[in-house]
């Protein structure tokens, strides 16, 4: 069987082949229409408008043109590409952007699939779902920083959990987060247990929006578990898939707080370095708010280069 | 004809009003300019700079970091040194300027000094003098200190004052000063049957005591360093000075641990942490870190400041007695730094003889001002502590004694430390961004049992190279 296209038929799509009739001229032309009509809405907009131009644009538009300028506290002087230079010059600059990389992999393997196969699951329970739902969102309520210092504690190379538990089932103790090759995997392990929760309580949610006779039709025609999930699970929620995809990658590429806190930043021999962490040390570490702002345009052209491709394949999809 | 007569007879006399008043204006402009933002009020100082200042002469000047009402104790003392002051000099107002928290925070000091808007007597580190000078900040105040103005110039530490020359001109005078030294937990060294009235001096002698006092075991390790948040870098140069080595070369342009000394400081490390696990299992460790563990009798020795010890009975809850220090092992230079005061740049030479008499009388008279341990004592302040201690000579004999006497804590316990002073050396150029770099070798050298020491530091050296060819 196939699944049900989620797009609207063409049928069902307005049309404006015919231009409107042509009503009488007034004053305000149609914007001003619009505008009478919708006072009340764009005056509840206003304020949202508001907050997001000052906290939201105002700094972007300010970080646009701090990357090409230099800061000494008060004085501000224009200096072309020097901090990007700067940027470029730095040795831990590829070493940053290759270990954002990595973590935006890991993290798509582990905190893509991870939470989606829980909600599965949870999905399936006859009982006890809405304390499996609580149990695995709790992670989410705890403060980021007392989890992440949770994680610390586990993975102690002397005292931790993990290493153990290790212990008692006879494996060998390991360096977690002191290991240059296992540290990277540690920090998305902790950050994945953090995330989870939210993610997975929103493919529930799309999950239980299936309707239940496309399963019936499924099993009717003989489908086994595994080709539920591939014939009409996963076609069904392929928007919601898609768009936490894309979220999780512009989410993962800027993250700080996990490896901060676990490894000092940097890690064994830099290996947990990310972009975001260099532009907090330019920041407030060296006071060279030129070249942080320059690097952090960078990662913005990054993300913004994902979103608008995300954007573009999914409307060729669509249409 | 007459009237033409009279005519110029009244416009020579207008010019000559007019000219008369346009020569008094300059020069009243001219007295008012050489003063320059007010100088003496009332006063008839000497005009040579090397004379001391003349008692009757009527000035104010702002002094930055008075204590704030926060610090009860210290700022009763402020106040009862500006009266002492004033027994002596009645016509100076010091116009205290207090700050809360700590003196200087870099962002708030930089744009002070971007608007020049610092008090006539700023309060700086060591390490702001490129910075303030930069910015022409500071006054040289060279010609203004000599041994009538400061009587105990020839006993400070030469290395403390040089911290706040260049060019061979002197652009403020020290209130404080730290070297780096081995700081030992006592309780851990008699358990490990070592004695704390003798701290290691060398680095072999570290080795030999870390490896019997993690024998102790409990997860007790011996020797402790940092390998994260740049304090890694900062460790690793100190190090490195400690066996007389650099981090940067004399030209500041060229990277210079890629060699014997370097390999020396990194294998040593990996020995004590993988050969001899002596250094504990977990790393990755930044300020504060170790502190928390020597407080928790957790760790036997590590490379820090005295004031290390106040921020551990303090913050910490630990007791002074517990703690000794002998001077870094190796004992060729340590790392140093400290802070000071600077004169603002522009102000009537007035005003700095004022400043100079006040800087004497309160940071740098012994017995006197800050260095008034039996006040301190009778305040509940802490003496005793090695540092600040930037005399030599004959003031040092008088100011240790004072402390010993007046002492609140026992400091025998920091005997071997302060009988052996080690030059200080500064920190290097780009001195954040080299210690980003060479991080990277102390958590390479502490985390990977199989580090390979030669290319880790010379992958280092390249990258410091990199940053210092960019300044």
């Amino acid at each position: 069987m196939s699944a049900p296209s989620l797009t609207p038929s063409k049928a069902g799509r307005p049309r404006h082949s015919q231009p409107p009739p042509a009503g009488p001229p007034s004053p305000g032309g149609s914007f001003g229409r619009s505008l009478k009509r919708n006072l009340t809405a764009h005056g509840f907009l206003i304020g949202a408008v508001l907050c997001f131009a000052f906290f939201s644009w105002y700094p972007m538009v300010r970080e646009f043109f701090l990357a090409f300028q230099k800061t000494d506290q008060g004085e501000v002087s224009w200096v072309g590409l020097d901090n990007l230079r700067t940027v470029f010059n730095d040795p831990a600059f590829w070493q940053a952007w290759r270990n954002t990389l990595l973590f935006t992999v890991l993290a798509l393997v582990f905190g893509f699939a991870v939470p989606f196969v829980v909600a599965l699951v949870i999905n399936e329970l006859r009982h006890g779902k809405g304390y499996l739902r609580l149990l695995v969102y709790l992670p989410v309520m705890l403060p980021p920083v007392a989890a992440v210092l949770l994680f610390k504690y586990l993975y102690d190379p002397g005292y931790g959990l993990l290493n153990e538990l290790f212990g008692s089932v006879g494996l060998p103790e390991q360096q977690w987060l002191q290991d240059p090759d296992l540290s990277m995997l540690s920090v998305v392990i902790a950050s994945t247990w953090m995330n989870m929760g939210g993610a997975a309580l929103i493919y529930l949610a799309a999950l239980q929006g299936i309707p239940g006779e496309l399963y019936e039709a499924a099993e009717l025609d003989g489908a086994g578990l595994l080709r539920k999930i591939w014939h009409v699970t996963i076609p069904q929620t392929r928007l919601i898939l898609s768009l936490m995809l894309l979220m999780q990658i512009i989410a993962t590429m800027q993250v700080f707080v996990e490896p901060f806190l676990l490894t000092g930043g940097a890690g064994p021999e830099g290996s947990t370095t990310t972009v975001v962490y260099l532009i907090y040390q330019y920041a407030f570490n060296f006071n060279d708010y030129g070249a942080a702002a320059a690097l952090g345009l960078l990662l913005l052209v990054l993300l913004a280069g994902f979103s608008a491709a995300y954007v573009k394949l999914s409307r060729a999809e669509d249409e | 004809m007459r009237s033409a007569r009279f005519r110029r007879t009244r416009r020579a006399g207008a010019i000559t009003l007019v000219s008369a008043l346009t020569l008094t204006a300059l020069a009243a402009c001219g007295t008012s300019s050489s003063d320059d933002g007010g100088g003496s009020e009332g006063g008839s100082g000497s005009s040579d700079p090397a004379a001391p200042l003349d008692p009757k002469t009527k000035v104010t000047i702002t002094i930055d970091c008075m204590p704030p009402a926060a610090k009860a104790a210290e700022l009763k003392e402020w106040k009862e040194d500006v009266k002492a002051f004033n027994e002596r000099y009645p016509n100076v107002t010091i116009d205290g300027r207090s700050t809360p928290g700590q003196c200087l925070e870099p962002p708030r000091f930089t744009a002070m000094l971007k608007a020049k808007s610092q008090p006539d007597v700023f309060y700086t580190y060591f390490t702001d003098l490129p910075q303030v000078l930069d910015n022409d900040g500071a006054e040289d105040i060279t010609a203004y200190v000599n041994e009538k103005t400061v009587p105990a110039l020839k006993d400070i530490d030469p290395s403390v004052l040089g911290s706040l020359e260049h060019e061979n001109k002197l652009y403020g005078l020290p209130e404080s000063n730290y070297t780096m030294g081995l700081l030992i937990n006592r309780k851990l060294f008699e358990q490990a049957g070592l004695d704390p009235d003798s701290p290691p001096r060398t680095w072999d002698e570290v080795r030999t005591a870390a490896r019997k006092i993690s024998g102790l075991g409990e997860g007790i390790a011996g020797f402790g360093e940092y390998s994260a948040g740049n304090t890694g870098g900062w460790h690793f140069t100190a190090q490195m000075y400690s066996l007389g080595g650099e981090v940067v070369d004399a030209s500041g342009k060229k990277a210079a641990f890629d060699d014997e000394l370097g390999k020396q400081v990194a294998e040593n490390l990996h020995a004590m942490r993988w050969e001899d696990e002596s250094m504990g299992k977990t790393q990755l460790l930044k300020w504060g870190d170790l502190q928390k563990q020597i407080a928790t009798d957790k760790l036997g020795m590590f490379l820090a400041a005295p004031d290390d010890i106040t921020y551990m009975v303090q913050q910490l809850g630990a007791d002074y007695e517990n703690f000794g220090m002998g001077p870094i092992p190796g004992e060729k230079n340590t790392l140093a730094g400290g802070n000071g005061y600077m004169i603002k740049e522009g102000i009537s030479p007035d005003k700095i003889k004022a400043a100079v008499a006040w800087l004497n009388f309160k940071n740098l008279t012994v017995g006197r001002g800050q260095f008034d341990w039996a006040r301190k004592k009778k305040d509940d302040l802490p003496v005793g502590l090695p540092q600040p201690n930037f005399w030599l000579n004959e003031s040092k004999r008088r100011d240790d004694a004072a402390r010993i006497e007046h002492a609140t804590m026992p400091v025998e316990n920091f005997k071997t430390f302060m009988d052996n002073p080690v030059p200080g050396k500064a920190e290097p150029p780009k001195a954040q961004e080299v210690y980003k770099v060479l991080d990277n070798v102390m958590s390479g050298i502490l985390t990977n049992e199989d580090a390979d020491v030669g290319q880790l530091l010379s992958t280092a050296e390249q990258q410091v190279d990199q940053v210092l060819a960019t300044q």
